[in-house]
């Protein structure tokens, strides 16, 4: 509880904001802000303030919220190794860079339960962390029997957003059946599902054939993550989404054909958001055939930045229509020495990239100095859409009376060029190394605080608060919810068929499908439970049953629910009691 | 060219290695050969139409005047004829007739011997239309092949003449889709070879592919043999097979080899639904397509999301909806195109052709013809029913009704639907069209009364396929007769290399020929259908153009609304691996795609330390299995985990995995990093 005062005491600060032009998603104006604890207190022009306020030169520069950037993973370990940047120098970056809310990736790793995972997380962000944070969290193995938690974690603990992986096979892949499942669980519970979009199956056999081929280099990374199996795994999410009508959420769009599938999900009315990053907003896979392993290896990360050169600005056009929604930065360094981990097999390089302190300034300069963006639409896709689809907004991204302090300065007329001398994390490797970008934030604000003036940062480690986000995003989720609605299906009532029916002869030939060597052996062992059931038919097995029983035995395969089931049952023992009765 | 054909007809006393690829091959270089000599026979001639309308005998008195020319250049034609008098029909029936004195034999041989040579014939006064250009031209047959095509030819005597009027001449139908054996429960289908290869001569179709459908864990060689042996017995008209593969596996994958090099398959399917009966995984998919590819052979898909549609059908029974109209409401039609675009996908990855069966839905069509604008080896397959009907029956009052149209993937209930996949038929980005023919009786459907997902799959439609493309796309002007004939027979014949044996009218190729009236207008009904199903989703539709006359193997099977069809006339045809018409590219495409690495020199900075973590050791089981509702308590292996020896794990509810897959670089791997 001292942390928390200690807390609050520091943002016990008065600033006034002069001269700037205020820009939100929707509108722009010029108005003077002023901020006590915290919060944005009043908006307007000729503001009745206390004296002795602070206050920051805004003139001829642009007020805007404070970016939120939706996927970080500042603490996820690969292969035990943590990134090199953490929740500290991660978000001292993003400060750096004009972000002040981040969103990080909570790994649950495969039999860990998820509430610990959480709360470890939560603990190290909360001692870290120099600006505010939230958590999505990453599940690796879905089971009925993770309900519970998430009931917890949505009502109790503020999290909305829960990721599965699509890719990473016999690790963290998910099929199709617990998607739809889990889909389902989350819609109910009023969160979003976000999918890392890759198709693990068809990824496994490539990575195999290419070290069979004696590729060893990051450049098998690529080939082995081939664009279709991207777009193939977004369309079938999109699908999957569909029909468990759940809101979904594909992190890291890298490809223009990923991109398309979303574009023409969105409007075919789907309830699809797409999020490109840094990485592919600025740069493509090039270098993953650059002669110098670290810098082909600084850029492997999945689904890897396209070969395309075109890409970048595809999905800057995207973004700026408004098919893509939100930008963020998926950052995850490792440094030079934790991706030579893989130096003699390119899938165990760790996977991810830096871009959480160049985001803001990569769409800057990218869409809105190109002509393609307004300021507004900036706005947006830096921190509106994402605090809206999460359902922070408007606590962030708006710049309105009530809401947190976080404002961001931004000059759109100076410039900067990024090196990994001057960037403020710790990897040796910048991938935008040399990269001139245009718009600068030069004033940045969190939490009622100046922590970036003339340059220099003034970040307090373990200042960043968690947000909680309730479930249900208004923003999302009342579409979903009319369409539950609407989406009763009905059957016909029909009379009863009264024809001949055929019997059903078990055949000698015909085997029971016994799945062999596929690894079904689920519906086997589930099949157990109803134990019961079927041991009341063997024993009954007379000749005349048999048929039924291949029917039985097709519907335990395909697992109905026990009401029929227990029908069927009593059905045939009827009939059995009588012919014994007969007999 | 006769010596030729007795030896397919007699390919099982031949090393079977022999008898596969010699049809085609011959065949093929001859065929163009002839053709082409041809090719001056329409310049500057006309056809005399007033000789033709004296009769027969006018007809052929001209000719008699050249029959000197004919006798000596023709000679050993003359001779192979009389051979094939006496040995054509025991050579067709092959050892079949043995076991049945032939009833039908000598009622057919007794109504061909009046007409003089049997198994000499000539078409005269037809319109030869193959897919590329139509003709006039006569054809003359002889001992099943077609020897001659152009006009006055020199045919030998006493050849029965047909009179085509100026009607259409066109190769016999090829449908690519027909499930005349699959057993559903233990339940054969209605129609079985002979009432089904009955119904396709009924309907202009010449030749069939039916599915073989092995179950799970049964041998696909046995399946092979057993389909081949009933339909030896009963197709009357030829046949050839396809393999549906149930599961994967190293036993599956010698049984393919053999069934390619040694029984004359190039196409097996393989499917993405019917979950935990038939469905592969996506790394199976990719493992069997990288496998049929080097064999060459054509890979056929079932394309729907199995895993969804069976979460679907839970749902739907939970919601206590059990008549057929279940069945379109758990297989949406975006499962479809999914799995569609999955497929291509993988066909893609892997480089190989892959052949959409049944589609049923827009999307998947478009999705398909997207595919292929970006250069995708990939074929589609529309049939009867989605070219006809639509999917609104489902909800019929009659649950018999509804229950007829249960096939999968479904009809769609979008009533554009059949307009839509026969205007991408006519354009070309849809390929061929079967008909799936499968049909069961209504107290067979009825095996599905209370839960639509016992309901056995499959609708009719062999019968009726040319004749509702024609009503649908070429009467409407979508399509013209070439296009026509090249979707109904010569692109099938071409994907499945049957092609120029099947799918042309051209010297050497086989005399499935079909007479077509297009003027000629029929009401389906099942009371007057060749097909034994008591129901025909076609029932009451009205439908132009049907065949007038039908040729199979150089015999009238079909005339004027009488079939003459022969049990166990038809015979298998074996077909080639690596057909040109869908390898060709993907040849080359291996050829160019070559993958190379960057080379560096090596990588000395400083590398981290893995911990080794040991972590989780439960990759789980192959990714596309069922949830893990109920996971059983695994034994625990006592080699895997350091840390305790016995008692209940956090992580127990995770299903081990006997073997790990362990990806390893030439060379070995190192220690440290072998742990992840």
């Amino acid at each position: 509880m001292a942390f928390q005062n200690q807390k609050s005491n520091v943002r016990g600060n008065r600033l006034i904001i002069k001269g700037g032009k205020i820009v939100n998603d929707d509108q722009s104006f010029y108005a003077d802000v002023y901020v006590e604890d915290g919060t944005i207190k009043q908006i307007g022009e000729k503001l009745i303030v206390p004296s002795c306020v602070k206050m920051v030169d805004a003139y001829g520069q642009l007020v805007i919220p404070g970016g939120v950037d939706a996927n970080t993973n500042l603490h996820t370990p690969q292969r035990g190794m943590h990134p090199a940047d953490d929740f500290y120098q991660g978000t001292r970056a993003a400060l750096s860079g004009g972000t002040t809310t981040i969103m990080d990736h909570v790994l649950v790793e495969p039999g860990t339960s998820l509430l610990t995972a959480f709360n470890q997380w939560r603990e190290t962000a909360d001692q870290k962390a120099c600006c505010d944070f939230s958590l999505h969290l990453d599940i690796t193995r879905w089971h009925e029997g993770l309900c519970e938690e998430l009931e917890t974690l949505i009502k109790d603990q503020g999290v909305n957003s829960f990721l599965f992986f699509m890719a990473y096979k016999d690790k963290y892949q998910s099929s199709d059946s617990q998607l739809y499942e889990a889909f389902g669980v989350l819609r109910d519970l009023g969160a979003i599902a976000q999918v890392h979009a890759e198709n693990g199956d068809i990824i496994d056999e490539e990575q195999k054939k290419l070290l069979f081929l004696g590729i060893t280099g990051p450049e098998g990374h690529v080939l082995s993550h081939p664009e279709e199996v991207e777009t193939e795994a977004v369309y079938r999410a999109v699908t999957i989404a569909k029909q468990a009508n759940c809101p979904l959420y594909v992190t890291k769009v890298m490809s223009k054909s990923a991109a398309d599938v979303i574009a023409k999900a969105r409007k075919k009315g789907i309830v699809v958001y797409g999020e490109p990053i840094t990485a592919s907003l600025a740069t493509d896979g090039s270098h993953y055939w650059s002669k110098d392993w670290a810098t082909a290896a600084a850029f492997v990360m999945s689904p890897p930045l396209n070969r395309d050169p075109s890409t970048p600005q595809y999905l800057t056009s995207l973004l700026a229509c408004g098919d893509l929604q939100v930008t963020s930065s998926a950052q995850a360094s490792f440094s030079t020495a934790q991706k030579a981990v893989g130096k003699d097999d390119f899938t165990l390089i760790p996977e991810g990239t830096n871009g959480i302190e160049e985001r803001m300034s990569v769409v800057w300069d990218r869409a809105v100095t190109t002509g393609k963006m307004d300021e507004n639409e900036f706005v947006a896709v830096t921190s509106t859409n994402a605090s809206k689809l999460f359902n922070i907004y408007p606590r962030k991204g708006r710049i309105a009376v009530g809401s947190d302090a976080d404002i961001v300065i931004w000059n759109p007329k100076e410039t900067r060029t990024v090196s990994a001398k001057t960037h403020n994390l710790t990897v040796e490797v910048n991938i935008l190394e040399g990269l001139e970008l245009r718009g600068v934030a030069s004033v940045v604000i969190s939490g009622g605080q100046v922590v970036l003036e003339d340059g220099k940062l003034n970040v307090a480690k373990g200042s960043g608060h968690f947000i909680p986000r309730k479930g249900f995003p208004d923003a999302v989720y009342k579409r979903i919810r009319a369409r539950s609605k609407m989406a009763e299906a009905r059957g016909v009532p029909r009379g009863n068929y009264d024809g001949p029916v055929h019997d059903v002869i078990s055949m000698t030939t015909s085997v029971p499908p016994t799945p062999t060597t596929r690894g079904t052996t689920c519906p086997k062992t589930q099949a157990s439970l109803r134990n019961l059931h079927q041991s009341g038919f063997t024993l009954a097995g007379s000749v005349h049953e048999r048929g039924t029983h291949t029917c039985i035995c097709r519907i335990l395969m395909c697992f109905y629910n026990l009401s029929r089931l227990s029908i069927y049952a009593s059905c045939v023992k009827g009939a059995l009691f009588l012919l014994t009765t007969r007999g | 060219m006769s010596d030729c054909r007795r030896q397919w007809n007699r390919e099982d006393e031949l090393p079977v290695y022999l008898a596969g690829p010699i049809p085609t091959g011959q065949n093929l270089r001859k065929t163009y050969g002839m053709f082409s000599s041809v090719e001056g026979a329409f310049e500057s001639k006309t056809i005399d139409f007033d000789q033709y309308a004296v009769g027969r005998r006018g007809s052929r008195t001209p000719r008699s005047g050249s029959r000197e020319r004919v006798l000596d250049a023709g000679d050993p034609v003359g001779k192979t004829s009389s051979e094939g008098r006496e040995g054509s029909p025991t050579d067709s029936h092959g050892e079949t007739d043995d076991v049945r004195p032939g009833v039908v034999v000598t009622q057919s041989s007794a109504k061909e011997s009046p007409d003089g040579e049997s198994g000499r014939l000539l078409i005269k006064g037809g319109r030869v239309v193959n897919d590329d250009q139509s003709l006039y031209a006569d054809v003359y047959i002889e001992d099943g092949l077609i020897k001659q095509v152009g006009e006055n030819l020199s045919v030998p005597g006493g050849v029965k003449v047909i009179e085509a009027n100026g009607r259409m001449v066109i190769p016999g139908g090829v449908d690519v889709n027909t499930c005349l054996m699959k057993p559903h429960l233990g339940a054969q289908p209605a129609d079985g070879f002979l009432q089904g290869t009955r119904a396709a001569l009924a309907g202009g179709t010449t030749m069939i592919i039916d599915h073989v459908s092995p179950e799970p864990g049964q041998s696909l060689l046995e399946a092979f043999e057993c389909w081949q042996e009933a339909a030896d017995k009963k197709a009357c008209c030829d046949y050839s097979l396809h393999v549906d593969i149930p599961q994967w596996n190293e036993t599956v994958k010698d049984e393919l080899e053999l069934l390619v090099q040694d029984k004359g398959i190039n196409s097996f399917q393989v499917y993405m639904a019917y979950k935990d009966v038939y469905q592969l995984s996506d790394s199976e998919l990719y493992e069997a397509l990288s496998f049929l590819k080097q064999l060459g052979a054509v890979v056929l898909v079932h394309a729907e999301n199995g895993d969804l549609v069976a979460q679907e059908q839970r749902k739907i029974l939970r919601m206590g909806i059990t008549g057929p109209e279940g069945h379109p409401l758990s297989r949406p039609e975006e499962l479809e195109a999914e799995a569609v675009f999955r497929a291509i996908t993988l066909g893609n990855r892997v480089n190989c052709p892959m052949y959409i069966t049944k589609v049923m839905s827009k999307s998947a069509a478009d999705t398909i013809a997207q595919a292929r604008r970006k250069g995708s080896v990939v074929f589609g397959e529309a049939i009867t029913a989605s070219l006809v009907t639509d999917g609104s029956h489902y909800w019929s009052k009659n649950w018999a009704k509804a229950a007829a149209h249960v096939t999968s993937p479904p009809l769609s209930p979008d009533p554009t639907t059949p307009d839509h996949l026969n205007t991408l038929l006519a354009c070309g980005d849809l390929q061929v069209v079967g008909s799936a023919h499968c049909a069961y009786s209504p107290s067979q459907k009825a095996i599905g009364r209370e839960d639509f997902t016992l309901i056995p799959e499959g609708t009719n439609g062999v019968e009726e396929r040319m004749g509702f493309v024609w009503d649908r796309a070429v009467a409407m002007g979508k399509m013209d007769e070439n296009q026509f004939v090249a979707v109904t027979s010569t692109n099938a014949a071409k994907i499945f290399n049957l092609y120029p044996r099947k799918g042309r009218i051209a010297p050497g190729s086989d005399a499935d020929v079909v007479i077509w009236d297009p003027d000629s207008s029929k009401t389906i009904t099942a009371k007057l259908q060749q097909s034994t199903s008591e129901y025909n989703i076609f029932e009451g539709l009205e439908c132009r153009g049907g065949p007038a006359l039908v040729l199979s193997q150089g015999r009238v099977v079909y005339e004027e609304g009488e079939l003459q069809a022969q049990q166990g006339a038809g015979q298998f045809i074996p077909r080639k691996h690596f057909p040109d018409y869908a390898y060709q590219r993907v040849k080359s495409r291996n050829q160019a795609q070559s993958k190379q690495g960057v080379t560096r020199g090596l990588y000395d900075g400083p590398v981290c330390d893995v911990v080794p973590t040991p972590k989780y050791i439960t990759p789980s089981p192959s990714a596309r299995t069922s949830p893990t509702s109920h996971q059983p308590q695994p034994i625990r292996n006592l080699h895997q985990s350091s840390f305790s020896l016995s008692g209940a794990q956090s992580d127990d509810y995770i299903p081990r995995r006997s073997g790990h897959r362990v990806v390893a670089p030439p060379g070995g791997r190192s220690n440290i990093t072998s742990l992840g």
